[in-house]
């Protein structure tokens, strides 16, 4: 198996992570000798085997569905870079005129 | 390079240091006003201030938290309410949440975080009445074997300071050998328990996948992930395992099983006559040192003089365990690691847009090992790839698992070595991933498998620590910490310390 920077830079894309181009060259190659160790697999014929997720027999975990103290508001937020009325605080996702409400 | 394993006595006795004495025997001094907590802690305390600016072991040294646990420990042991880890020293792996200090991972991402709760393991600790030295090292997010990915510094190999110590545990399991704290806490989502605790030397033990709650455990590959003890003696890990395992409800895939009393479980004689233990051929591969080999092998005889029986068993699937882990694992991962996106806490690199501030966030805070598995993960989950890579490791997968029903419908545990070599010097696998990978070619399989996994000292080749690794059924750890227990009582590797002044 064989990457691109092309397939480099859609991966990184669908990861949301920004790369450097010396990044991008290394990790094709790192990425493509280690895809390369991972067809080792392509030996075992498993068209008959069912998938395996997790391995202890536990399915549907429920719970009664009342309602349960949870953290503090201002504990959950304290860690956050930026606020806004007690919010977490984004760029806006949707454009257009104001779309850039930073409040920091 | 070593040809075999070591004749001559490495490293030192066992003294009568608070710092060196297992936990257990710890317990029966502060019990019998031999010792007090506030003294054990200090004598930690000051090794840490001695030892650890060159060890680096810890990431962050908990001394005020430490002092005042270690004060409410005398007053309770004074009121004879004392607990079996009351007053005991502990060093916790910084991927596990704390309240009263930072959580970082050993990565940017995450440097200054302050959790706002603690991870279920913390609270029985906490509420146990343990001390709490510090954060140790890690690799970052776990993702290692050696802790040169950890973002802030390379913990050294106590038994050798141009070595690794392993990984990804390494912070902690250098910590115990090194007499930096009496026990510890790791996670294992490959080997990250048993490795380093092999290549320094110590007991380290992965409890079968459910036995211990993650709540609070940053988390890595959730099939996977297992938190678990380090400790100086098998006693010390059975100890520790029975006061953080059992069913929580903040975890939904923590088992309700029954948690036996696992210290009961060690008090028999050392007389393993009829136990039945697996032996197998696909453990000895190519590439393994032959130091290590002799140490395993003698090992097995032991066993076999104190009574076993070894007998041979097949797991044909042990050769595809690491090509499907870097499926798994890594996919796992991609999906665990988006929720660092400089939105909720840590690293936060404010760009024009959202999509460019999550981009230059994960880009500046995550390290290369962290990209290279949520590049990895997110290419093997990619539309076009999810059955040839993903859906295909879960069916291997799945022959690993049956390789070991099949085994242990035969056999109560399976021997083999924790690692194929010793702690390797700073620096010689860096350059090439998947030899890093490759040193945990002999843990994997039990995660894979999620049955438990004891790894304990054997030896010593070229000066370096040999560990044995001891597999058990699914919840079944009191039968290897049995045989654990009773091989290690034979020997005396666990009684040698490294050399430190």
């Amino acid at each position: 198996m064989s990457l691109t920077i092309a397939d480099v830079e859609h991966v990184a894309a669908l990861a949301r992570l920004g790369l450097a181009p010396e990044e991008k060259e290394r990790l094709r190659d790192q990425l493509s000798s280690i895809l390369g160790h991972i067809e080792l697999l392509d030996e075992l014929d498993t068209t008959a085997i069912p998938p395996t997720a997790q391995v202890i027999a536990l399915a549907n975990v429920l719970r009664p569905d009342e309602v349960r103290p949870s953290l503090p508001r201002d504990a959950v937020l304290a860690n956050a870079p930026r606020l806004v009325d007690g919010f977490f605080a984004v760029r806006a996702v949707l454009g257009g005129p104001g779309a850039d409400t930073d409040p920091s | 390079m070593a040809t075999g394993a070591d004749a001559a006595p490495v490293g030192r006795p066992t003294t009568d240091a608070p710092t060196d004495l297992p936990a257990a025997e710890l317990r029966r001094r502060l019990d019998a006003r031999e010792l007090s907590a506030a003294e054990v802690t200090e004598a930690y305390l000051a090794r840490i201030a001695a030892l650890d600016p060159d060890l680096h072991c810890y990431i962050t040294v908990m001394a005020d938290v430490a002092r005042a646990q270690a004060a409410a420990a005398d007053a309770r042991i004074a009121r004879g309410e004392a607990g079996p880890l009351t007053g005991i020293p502990v060093a916790l792996r910084d991927n596990l949440c704390t309240v009263d200090a930072d959580t970082t991972a050993a990565s940017k991402i995450l440097q200054g975080f302050r959790s706002p709760y603690d991870a279920t393991v913390v609270t029985k600790l906490r509420e146990g009445g343990a001390v709490f030295l510090g954060k140790a090292n890690t690799d970052e997010f776990a993702m290692g074997s050696s802790t040169e990915n950890s973002a802030f510094f390379t913990t050294r190999n106590p038994w050798d300071r141009r070595r690794v110590p392993g990984g990804s545990s390494g912070g902690p399991a250098a910590a115990v050998a090194s007499g930096l704290a009496a026990l510890g806490l790791g996670s294992d989502t490959g080997g990250s328990i048993r490795q380093p605790a092999g290549f320094c030397g110590v007991v380290g033990l992965k409890p079968t996948y459910g036995r211990v709650s993650r709540y609070g455990l940053l988390a890595f590959a959730s099939s996977l992930d297992q938190i678990g003890p380090f400790a100086r003696s098998v006693e010390d890990a059975a100890l520790l395992l029975g006061a953080i395992g059992g069913h929580d409800t903040m975890d939904a895939t923590s088992a309700p099983e029954p948690v036996p009393d696992f210290s009961a479980a060690l008090a028999g004689d050392r007389d393993l006559r009829g136990v039945r233990i697996g032996v197998a051929a696909e453990y000895d591969v190519d590439g393994m040192e032959a130091g290590v080999k002799a140490a395993v092998d003698a090992a097995v005889r032991r066993l076999a003089d104190l009574g076993a029986e070894i007998v041979p068993v097949g797991l044909p699937h042990t050769k595809y365990a690491l090509a499907t882990y870097y499926i798994t694992a890594p996919a796992e991962a991609s999906a665990n690691l988006s929720r660092y996106d400089g939105v909720k806490y840590g690293l936060s690199v404010e760009s024009a847009t959202l999509r460019e501030t999550y981009e230059r966030t994960r880009g500046e805070g995550f390290g290369p090992e962290v990209k290279r598995r949520i590049m990895l993960g997110t290419y093997a989950l990619s539309s076009g790839y999810y059955d040839a890579y993903y859906v295909k490791a879960q069916k291997v997968r799945t022959l690993i698992k049956r390789d070991f029903d099949e085994a242990f419908a035969r056999v109560d545990a399976i021997v083999a070595p924790t690692s194929p070599t010793t702690a390797f010097p700073i620096g010689a696998r860096t350059d090439d991933p998947y030899q890093m990978y490759l040193s945990d070619v002999f843990t994997i399989p039990a995660n894979m498998a999620g049955i438990p996994g004891l790894a304990l000292p054997c030896g010593f080749a070229g000066g370096l620590p040999v560990s044995l690794q001891i597999l058990g059924k699914p919840f079944d750890e009191a039968t290897i910490l049995r045989l654990g227990h009773a091989y290690e009582r034979s020997e005396g590797w666990a009684e040698r310390r490294p050399n430190l002044a």
